[in-house]
């Protein structure tokens, strides 16, 4: 009998080795995979010469793959195992495919589907959201709603929040995005070849480093193209870098929320620090153009490896005091301790990824399970902590700021050669798959490259870590105090573009 | 008299510049420079020189909250003696006067924020309604402790002249649960760390600034002049506390007195730039303490005044 079948992270196969199940056995294999403590990693459709089918890559110790032809309407996986929810949600809105019984079948990112298809949920895309859009409503007499967005007091991106609140108790939030939807995923399969870095890089800009590599890593597995080591080291250091701007700017922003101000001051220049250090690498703060299919477009010259080195050295000791300063006041403790709990359970159902699963238990890390690059020649420790709540995603932060400084001193010390690569994009085999994974800081980042018949791009589906983790967020909040909102919202920091695509 | 008035304008047109004081102390423990200790009249004038917007789901008494805040603070002002010198009102009873003056600028702050009907704003209306009532309390007990020692119900024979260091010879240890207690109450009805986050953009964390999220221009001038004012009100009261030396000196009151100025805006800026701000619910705690520490004083006296 036909059954998923491995594949590795990165690894390049025809389509036509795919699985290719009768609906019905391949929603029973996914839901018994699912069930005994497989995660989604992608479950999407596409449109192969006319026919919709499905493609669907689980996690369980392995990656495993399996596709069927995608019915009209079906009965929605949800409905017996959570972890398939935003997934059909999706597949509804880009296909109108209809799942039948899904518990909660909204709009994720609110327009119309592709197929021009009839619209699954009703919704009239003339309107803006949230006005038309009945959000979900808790009665009584002492309920009061709050609607916050999607335009914020500060300078970040924009998404609706509604809360259903009784007293200071949160009941309920409702997270509405796609105020950013921008239709990148139909983008990546109609530009040339040659734009893909770019947009891929700056499709969630924050994780350019996160998001070029899994395209990179895409484009090299299925064209075939080597990379040498060197382009590996410098990578991984990017993607460490990246992670540690990102992980200090946190839990600098973390501090400033609970109003303890030095430490947010302090790593706020810090992170301008490790941001400039990825200026020195490759002439972009936030990484950009540095990894192209082929390797990197900027080698690591003595020089620079030197100045590189002598910054964190000098960096690594203000960084120690800072954690130092945040993790030792009672009064921060006091404030993160016990603040939007996720317990293991609610994380395995919303299928947390990256430091907020680590946060309630789930160890998965990328770099440690399917490691790309350098990853496989670096001890990359387990982070799980027990406790789910705010300090705990804290906590994870400041362990892995302390583990990637190490990681990336041990990876400068010795000299790095490389080959420089201008970028050119190379022809894509036709009728092939590859599946990337990468470890960004915000967790698991996963693209799924396809092509047809001619090599040319079929579908390039997308997932940041976000698509996962925003459910936790609306479930940290339950029954926590909504003055502790912007904290447990900082203590995720989702990417709204990253989730809007 | 004439001094008197001097020194309450004097008063006024300073509050601004030690609110200014707190900021540059934040700044240091930041290791940043700060901006300069002008700075709030910069805003003032900026915020003055400003149009107003008004949502058109308001009415008068959205516009009547600004003035009134401000008012009331400039009018407990007057019964405040500064540096041992008689106030500019004064008689007994005016101390009640002086809570409920400012009870009412705080009612009318309130009404503003409900008339914009924004859940942001109500949500900071409750807050705000609720901690001040155990201030309430608290201040009540501070006052059944003066009240206690010198048999007066005005802010005069507290603060004026040798009064405070007679306070201080008859019931000095109690007094200084009074100054804690006090503290409190300054931290809480001004808005400070670790009760409130002056500082915060974040909406559903505020309870003070949140509720003047809707006023712009001249009525957020008014605002921000009043709550400098509130602020001068509790820290000069308090300088009158901790430093009540007379010295016979002309002049030399005063400076004494603007060192105790000083000593509390620091001490304000210190613990705003070294404790992070406490939870939500654990606030009422924090401001019931105020109440117990000047429960306690005022029972120490009980035994003293025999």
């Amino acid at each position: 009998m036909k059954t998923f079948i491995p594949i590795s992270n990165g690894g390049p196969m025809l389509r036509a080795d795919i699985p290719h199940l009768p609906f019905d056995t391949f929603r029973t294999q996914a839901l018994d995979i699912v069930k005994n403590g497989g995660k989604v990693v992608h479950f999407f459709a596409y449109e192969d010469s006319g026919i919709l089918k499905f493609l669907m890559v689980l996690r369980t110790h392995e990656l495993v793959v399996a596709g069927c032809d995608a019915p009209e309407t079906y009965l929605s996986l949800t409905s017996e195992c959570d972890p398939f929810h935003l997934f059909e949600r999706e597949m509804a809105e880009q296909y109108g495919i209809r799942p039948q019984g899904h518990p909660w079948l909204k709009m994720v990112r609110y327009h119309k589907n592709i197929r021009n298809k009839p619209d699954v949920f009703n919704n009239d895309y003339t309107q803006d959201i949230p006005g038309a859009y009945d959000y979900y409503r808790v009665d009584g007499d002492d309920i009061h709603e709050v609607a916050v967005g999607p335009v914020h007091a500060g300078v970040i991106e924009p998404g609706h929040f509604r809360f259903n609140c009784i007293g200071e108790r949160v009941l309920h939030l409702e997270i509405q995005l796609g105020y950013q939807h921008r239709g990148v995923e139909t983008l990546l399969q109609q530009v040339t070849p040659k734009r893909l870095p770019i947009l891929t890089e700056n499709m969630a800009g924050d994780t350019t480093i996160g998001h070029g590599l899994c395209m990179a890593q895409a484009v090299e597995a299925l064209a075939s193209v080597a990379v040498d080591d060197g382009a590996k080291i410098i990578r991984t250091i990017a993607l460490e870098l990246e992670r540690l701007a990102n992980h200090i700017g946190d839990l600098g922003a973390l501090c400033m929320d609970v109003a303890f101000l030095p430490p947010a001051n302090y790593f706020g220049r810090i992170r301008g620090d490790f941001l400039n250090l990825s200026l020195l690498l490759c002439g972009n703060r936030f990484g950009k153009g540095l990894v192209r299919p082929g390797g990197v477009r900027f080698d690591l010259n003595d020089e620079v490896r030197k100045t590189l080195t002598d910054r964190i050295v000098e960096l690594k000791p203000q960084v120690e005091h800072v954690l130092d300063l945040i993790f030792s006041a009672s009064t921060v403790r006091a404030r993160f301790e016990g603040c939007g709990r996720v317990s293991r359970d609610d994380a395995g159902h919303l299928g947390l990824v990256g430091p907020a699963g680590r946060a309630s238990g789930l160890a998965y890390d990328v770099r440690r399970w399917f490691p790309t690059e350098w990853y496989g020649y670096l001890k990359v420790p387990e982070n799980p902590k027990p406790s789910g709540d705010v300090y705990a995603r804290a906590l994870v932060r400041k362990d892995e700021v302390l583990q990637s400084l190490e990681m990336i001193q041990s990876l400068i010390d010795r000299p790095v050669t490389t080959r420089v690569v201008e970028g050119r994009m190379p022809t894509l085999p036709p009728d092939s798959l590859c599946v990337t994974l990468n470890e960004a800081w915000r967790g698991e980042v996963s693209h799924a490259l396809l092509t047809d018949d001619t090599g040319h791009i079929l579908r390039y589906k997308v997932k940041d870590p976000s698509f996962h983790n925003w459910n936790g967020l609306a479930m940290a909040l339950r029954d926590t105090g909504i003055s502790d909102f912007p904290l447990n919202n900082k203590s995720f920091n989702l990417s709204y573009c990253g989730f809007d695509l | 008299m004439f001094e008197s008035i001097v020194l309450w304008l004097a008063a006024v047109l300073t509050a601004p510049f030690f609110s200014a004081v707190i900021l540059k102390v934040k700044a240091f423990f930041g290791g940043k420079k700060g901006p300069p200790l002008l700075i709030n009249y910069y805003t003032l004038i900026k915020l003055f020189k400003k149009g107003s917007v008004y949502s058109v789901s308001t009415t008068a008494v959205f516009k009547m909250g600004p003035v009134i805040s401000c008012a009331t603070a400039l009018a407990a002002l007057l019964f405040l003696p500064m540096a041992g010198q008689m106030p500019v009102i004064s008689f007994n009873g005016d101390v009640i006067l002086v809570l409920y003056l400012l009870g009412l600028g705080r009612f009318f702050t309130i009404a503003a924020a409900m008339d914009t009907a924004s859940p942001f704003e109500g949500m900071g209306a409750a807050r705000e309604a609720f901690f001040p009532i155990i201030c309430e309390a608290a201040m009540f007990m501070i006052l059944i402790f003066f009240y206690r020692l010198t048999g007066e119900l005005s802010f005069a024979a507290y603060f004026s002249g040798t009064g405070t260091l007679g306070l201080w010879q008859i019931a000095g240890p109690s007094l200084l649960f009074i100054v804690i207690a006090f503290f409190i109450i300054l931290v809480t009805e001004t808005s400070r760390v670790p009760v409130d986050d002056p500082a915060t953009h974040l909406e559903l964390t505020m309870i003070h600034e949140v509720m003047v999220l809707d006023h712009s221009g001249p009525d957020f001038a008014l605002i921000e002049l009043g709550s400098f004012c509130k602020l001068f009100f509790y820290a000069a009261i308090l300088s009158g506390l901790i430093l009540p030396f007379e010295t016979g000196i002309p002049g030399a009151g005063l400076l004494v007195f603007i060192a105790g100025l000083v000593i509390v805006y620091l001490v304000v800026g210190i613990i705003e730039s070294t404790i992070a701000r406490y939870r939500m619910d654990k606030v009422p705690q924090f401001v019931l303490t105020s109440f117990a520490l000047a429960f306690f004083a005022t029972i120490i006296t009980l035994e003293l005044i025999q």
